[in-house]
């Protein structure tokens, strides 16, 4: 065992997509990455790579990163035609350069759906998924306005269920892997998390058809039940939520369509 | 928004479309197998019950109308859904790697284009007679029943009755190798659309969970098997020569 | 000189808070949609704090530098959240959650904003529950607790090990809420760059949108900052890449104190560095530390060797031998200066020398290998997609890493700078950690900050202003701040040498971590403060921006933070070198008991070192507000 925590070396040919802008035209590029240590993280392959091309005067590879421990779900490639590249569980900036071997070709790609329009080579625009958030992915709550804590028991098992589903980054890894660019898993972990809680009933038929509603508007593709959105999420969720989902979406138009509802209601749901 | 609104509109209203409309059309397909799978028994079964399914009437027709309508809504929403998802994406990948979307469900467009032009033949084959007329249904001589034929206890069709020899057209179609070769890759093609469909019906409704997927993972696969199997059994029966048009003495004479 | 009020209520300690409320001004309920507020940051303090404004009616402007206001780096907090509810019936209360709060600070802390903070932690809980955030629970649905950082009750509230992103996400789901409802004017994407001051008071703010490079005005009646900590100033600690300094020292610059920022905390259990090309590190949890030994080799000689092959007699599991009380669980500080000591001896592991050893064999034995797998298996599956090594088979490497700061801008009990208007919330400002910070309780001063201090004390000042008498962006305050956040960004990209951003900003870690890190000593602290103006210069003689600024560009935000850091750390040593004692996370090798425990000299800096600028290359002023300890005794911690 020892001897595997000696760092290797490795070089390695990076075909990255450079686009200066959305309206620019973009292509792939390669660059030569030599003397890497296979301790790096993906991500500081591509702080060096950037280096020297700023030491060439050449503009450095824009690409998406931030805690660089897999939580914010900033960082966002397709690796070798994979959202966050070849692990399972892990977001890009887990991906260690030991995953590749010395001499590979690495593709690297920008998260690729209309919803997702492009700003700069590795850069995507995901505010359609705080959009879809907006359009309901909330519980009503006041600050201050809250009963105690214990006051409302929450069954362990769906409490422990809400937080598979709560576990989402929004990094979009769902909507790059699948091949309609559909949303449907990030939806349905929010509608799930909150629609497991007492807290969340109020207003559960209202968010699922808002949500929905919002998420169709903004261009995503449809769900055809593939799974790559669960096989590529960095956190596993499960598309067990997009039943889920499914199951309460059709309860909420069954209510919405037969449910009486006062003639005097003023607001109400979504 | 309302019920036939979001059904109709919404993404995930055309995905529970699809899948009801998906589960219609495999109740029919199970039901036209088992009465299919009579053609193995003595004639006076599959003929009697396509005389009994003829004279039903107007209820046939209520029954071909609502497959036909699901038929194309299934087939709708299919085309809807596609174009819709093309457009999700509009600059592709260079390079794409699936993780684990199964052939089947990556296939579906493509086995359904297929399994519905074998549904035009196959209605043109059996239904219209526009393809092998001269096997087709009066061109053949009459049946004789030999005995009662009953459906569920009750008697429908008499005994000694008159009848269309339906089973004899059927082995006289699938005489002709060619003609029996496309039904089987047909319904193998089928059986490849059932193998994502049958169980992506229960996802989009809302009942599979991780709890039981692999359940119904097994009987999706052993369905499909059974299906083809069953299916291919009949022109392959009728290729090796184990089924043979009624006898002579069992019919009319040619008109 | 600047004037610090700390405007702590007079009266009882626990009637503070609810005597405050009566008396400070509200605002007429008509009249909160004529005030419009900025709030910079979107982490647990900004996002609560901008949702609970909107909520009561003020028009709320929110700025992001993040995409997206999710991403915010309060949401890589692991262990959990406390909160004095004593639901486990162990003899917690508001008082004693204080107590161990004021006493974890090493008594560098304000009473009265801490006892606040007590206070309100069930109100937090509550809030967070409502919004569905996914706490865990016992059988029986109720709450669960665990015990954390070694405090003798259970009172922290946890989702799994992210309750950082839970609570976040609830934060942000409220904040979500009110921009749906066309209360908040979310700006994602928009780095502030200045603080516009007009008579005197804090009234705007420009910003660089990060996407088109186009540069705004903003003006409200009143700015809120809360943009989180500066360990950056480090460039390798447990923060996000993109946290910075930038904000609250272009506020510095603008008039208000930095307050306190050599308290900086360096958590014990990290993974070690590996090379130079390293951007991060990564925390483990600290309750590795309840079933992990740690020790190194007693001889230099062994410690290349494989660590199964050095036996038991030439072990030195020197945390249980100098601390035989506390052992492996003693505060992160002591655990920290400790693994530094023997690692100064040369006596570290790992390839680097800059490693402790903390090993799970006896647990294994003990537990058995399933049984520390339920434990930590996350754990050691995150160490191992990190090393490749397996901490079931040989022992963890951990060093110290720094992780929080609890320097930052001075504000009074209303969390208001010394500029009017100007607030600072969560761990921007300085007011509730004092010297060191105990575990869980950052998410707790966040959101204690944001949805239950603001609120009401905004309304204090707000109401002495009239509505409508907010300036317009056309004044000349406005035009001036614009100039010159052009003028730098210029700068920046006019340089054209030949060093990318990265170098300096290592170059200026490795200084800062060796001459100010978990030890420091005048000697060291001044030779930093020779090292760092010449590497400022340096920056400014050879950097190298590529691009333009009218795109996104990545080099050019990095260069104008690592620019900030680079004026910021010389503060941040100036302090440390000033503060002639040794308190919580500040250590002065001069300054230590015969055990190495912190001696601190309450009679001298028993206060707030309040840093005021003087203009550029001006020495700062050192302003002090005095921490007179009312209800408290000062004592000696003791871990032993």
């Amino acid at each position: 065992m020892v001897a595997e925590t000696k760092s290797k070396s490795l070089s390695i040919t990076l075909r990255v997509w450079r686009q200066a802008g959305p309206a620019a035209p973009g292509g792939f590029v390669d660059y030569a990455a030599k003397n890497l240590s296979s301790d790096m993280s993906f991500l500081e392959m591509l702080d060096v790579v950037n280096d020297e091309l700023t030491m060439k005067g050449e503009e450095p590879i824009a690409f998406a990163h931030d805690c660089r421990e897999g939580i914010c779900g900033t960082c966002s490639c397709m690796i070798n035609g994979k959202p966050h590249g070849p692990g399972h569980g892990i977001a890009t900036c887990q991906t260690y350069m030991r995953s590749f071997t010395d001499g590979d070709v690495i593709v690297v790609e920008p998260f690729r759906a209309r919803a997702f329009p492009l700003i700069k080579d590795l850069v995507v625009d995901r505010s359609a998924f705080d959009k879809i958030i907006q359009a309901g992915g909330f519980i009503s709550v006041r600050t201050g306005a809250a009963p105690d804590a214990n006051s409302i028991p929450v069954p362990k098992p769906d409490a422990d269920l809400a937080m598979d589903a709560a576990a989402c980054i929004g990094c979009g890894a769902c909507v790059a892997a699948c091949k309609n660019a559909s949303a449907m898993l990030f939806v349905a972990a929010k509608v799930s998390q909150l629609g497991l809680f007492p807290q969340g009933q109020p207003e559960r038929d209202s968010r699922v058809l808002s949500m929905v509603g919002t998420m169709d508007s903004l261009g995503f593709g449809n769900c055809t039940n593939q799974y790559e959105c669960s096989a590529a999420c960095p956190k596993v969720i499960s598309h067990d939520f997009i039943a889920r989902m499914n199951r309460d979406y059709l309860r909420a138009s069954v209510r919405a369509t037969f449910k009486p509802a006062s003639a005097s209601a003023a607001g109400g749901g979504g | 928004m309302n019920l036939v609104g979001s059904l109709f509109s919404s993404s995930i209203g055309r995905k529970i479309l699809m899948a009801v409309t998906g589960v219609i059309l495999v109740g029919f397909i199970i039901g036209h197998l088992v009465g299919n799978l009579q053609v193995f028994q003595d004639p006076d079964h599959l003929n009697g019950y396509g005389a009994f399914l003829h004279n039903l009437g107007p209820l046939l027709w209520v029954a071909r109308i609502g497959l036909l309508v699901a038929v194309f809504i299934h087939i709708w929403v299919a085309t809807v859904l596609t174009i819709e998802n093309h457009a999700a994406r509009q600059v592709k990948y260079g390079v794409k790697h699936t993780i684990r979307a199964t052939l089947a469900s990556r296939l579906m467009r493509w086995t359904g284009v297929v399994v519905l032009a074998f549904i035009v033949y196959h209605l043109a084959h059996f239904t219209f007679g526009y393809a092998q007329a001269s096997t087709f249904k009066e061109n053949i001589p009459h049946y004789f029943m030999a005995e009662q034929y009953r459906v569920a206890g009750f008697p429908v069709i008499d005994k000694g009755a008159e009848v269309l020899d339906l089973r004899t057209m059927v082995i006289l179609g699938f005489q002709q190798p060619i003609v029996a070769v496309f039904y089987m890759i047909a319904v193998g093609l089928l059986s490849v659309h059932l193998l994502h469909g049958f169980d992506s019906m229960f996802q989009s409704i809302g009942w599979r969970s991780a709890k039981w997927a692999g359940a119904l993972r097994k009987v999706t696969i052993a369905f499909c098997l059974a299906y083809f199997l069953a299916n291919a059994a009949i022109p392959g029966a009728v290729l090796a020569g184990k089924l043979q048009p009624s006898e002579p003495a069992r019919v009319a004479a040619h008109r | 000189m600047a004037k610090l009020d700390s405007k702590v209520p007079s009266g009882p300690l626990a009637d503070k808070w609810r005597k405050h409320k009566t008396e400070i001004k509200l605002v007429n309920p008509a009249n909160k949609r004529k005030y419009e507020v900025i709030v910079v940051g979107a982490g647990l303090a900004g996002s609560s704090a901008a949702a609970t404004l909107a909520e009561l009616g003020y028009k709320v402007k929110n700025f992001v530098f993040h995409d997206s206001p999710r991403r915010a780096h309060s949401i890589a907090a692991q262990g959990g959240i406390n909160a004095a509810k004593n639901y486990q019936n162990d003899g917690d209360s508001v008082h004693r959650l204080f107590y161990d709060t004021i006493k974890g600070g090493d008594y560098r802390s304000r009473e009265a904003n801490v006892h606040r903070l007590a206070e309100v932690s069930v109100n937090i809980i509550d809030q967070c529950a409502a919004q569905g955030v996914p706490f865990a629970r016992e059988y029986g649905g109720l709450l669960a607790n665990r015990s954390f950082g070694g405090a003798q009750v259970s009172r922290t509230f946890y989702a799994r090990g992210q309750t950082g992103q839970q609570l976040l996400l609830g934060a942000y789901s409220a904040l979500s809420r009110m921009i749906s409802a066309g209360a908040i004017e979310l700006h994602a994407n928009s780095e502030m760059l200045d603080v516009v001051i007009v008579d005197g008071q804090a009234k705007g703010i420009i910003v660089r949108d990060l996407i088109t490079g186009e540069i705004t005005r903003h003006a409200a009646d009143a700015v809120i900052l809360a943009t989180g900590g500066y360990g950056n100033v480090f460039n390798l600690s447990t923060y996000a890449r993109g946290s910075n300094v930038t904000a609250i020292w272009r506020a510095y610059k603008r008039g208000a104190c930095m307050a306190n920022p050599c308290y900086t905390q360096i958590h014990p259990t990290c993974i070690p560095v590996t090379g130079d090309y390293q951007s991060k590190l990564t925390l483990m949890s600290e309750s590795l530390r309840n079933d992990g030994r740690i020790w190194v080799p007693k001889r230099k000689e062994d410690r290349q060797k494989p660590p199964a092959t050095v036996a038991e007699p030439d072990r030195d599991y020197y945390l249980e031998r100098l601390y035989p009380a506390f052992g492996n669980l003693c505060p992160r500080d002591v655990a920290s200066r400790a693994a530094k000591r023997v690692c100064d001896e040369g006596r570290g592991v790992g390839e680097t020398g800059l490693g402790v050893y903390l090993d799970f064999a006896d647990a294994i034995n003990r537990l058995g290998e399933a049984g520390v797998r339920e434990r930590y298996g996350n754990l050691f599956d995150i160490y191992h997609e990190i090393t490749a090594e397996s901490a079931y088979q040989q022992p963890m490497r951990i060093y110290p890493a720094v992780h929080y700061t609890m320097g930052g801008l001075w504000v009074d009990y209303n969390l208001m700078s010394n500029v009017p208007g100007l607030f600072v919330l969560g761990e921007a400002n300085f007011s509730d950690h004092g010297a060191n910070r105990l575990g869980a309780s950052a998410l707790m001063q966040g959101l204690a900050d944001g949805y239950f201090v603001i609120p009401y004390t905004i309304g204090d000042y707000l109401a002495g202003q009239k509505p409508g008498s907010r300036p317009s962006v056309d004044a000349p305050e406005f035009k001036a701040a614009e100039d010159n956040v052009r003028n730098a960004t210029n700068r920046l990209l006019g340089i054209n040498g030949r060093e990318p951003v990265s170098h300096f900003h290592k170059r200026l870690g490795k200084i800062m971590w060796e001459h100010c890190g978990m030890a420091r000593t005048k000697e060291g602290l001044e030779e930093a403060l020779k090292l760092i103006p010449a590497l400022r210069e340096e920056f400014w003689a050879t950097v190298k921006v590529p691009g333009s600024a009218e795109t996104l560009n990545q080099s050019l935000e990095q260069a104008g933070r690592v620019g900030d850091f680079l004026e910021f750390g010389e503060l941040l040593c100036l302090d440390a070198l000033k503060r002639e004692e040794s308190c919580g996370g500040h250590f002065r090798e001069e300054h230590q008991f015969p055990d190495g425990e912190c001696k601190r000299d309450d009679t001298n800096y028993g206060h707030v070192a309040a840093w005021e600028y003087q203009g550029a290359g001006q020495t700062p002023l050192r302003n002090t507000e005095p921490l007179n300890y009312e209800f408290t005794k000062m004592s000696v911690r003791n871990y032993k």
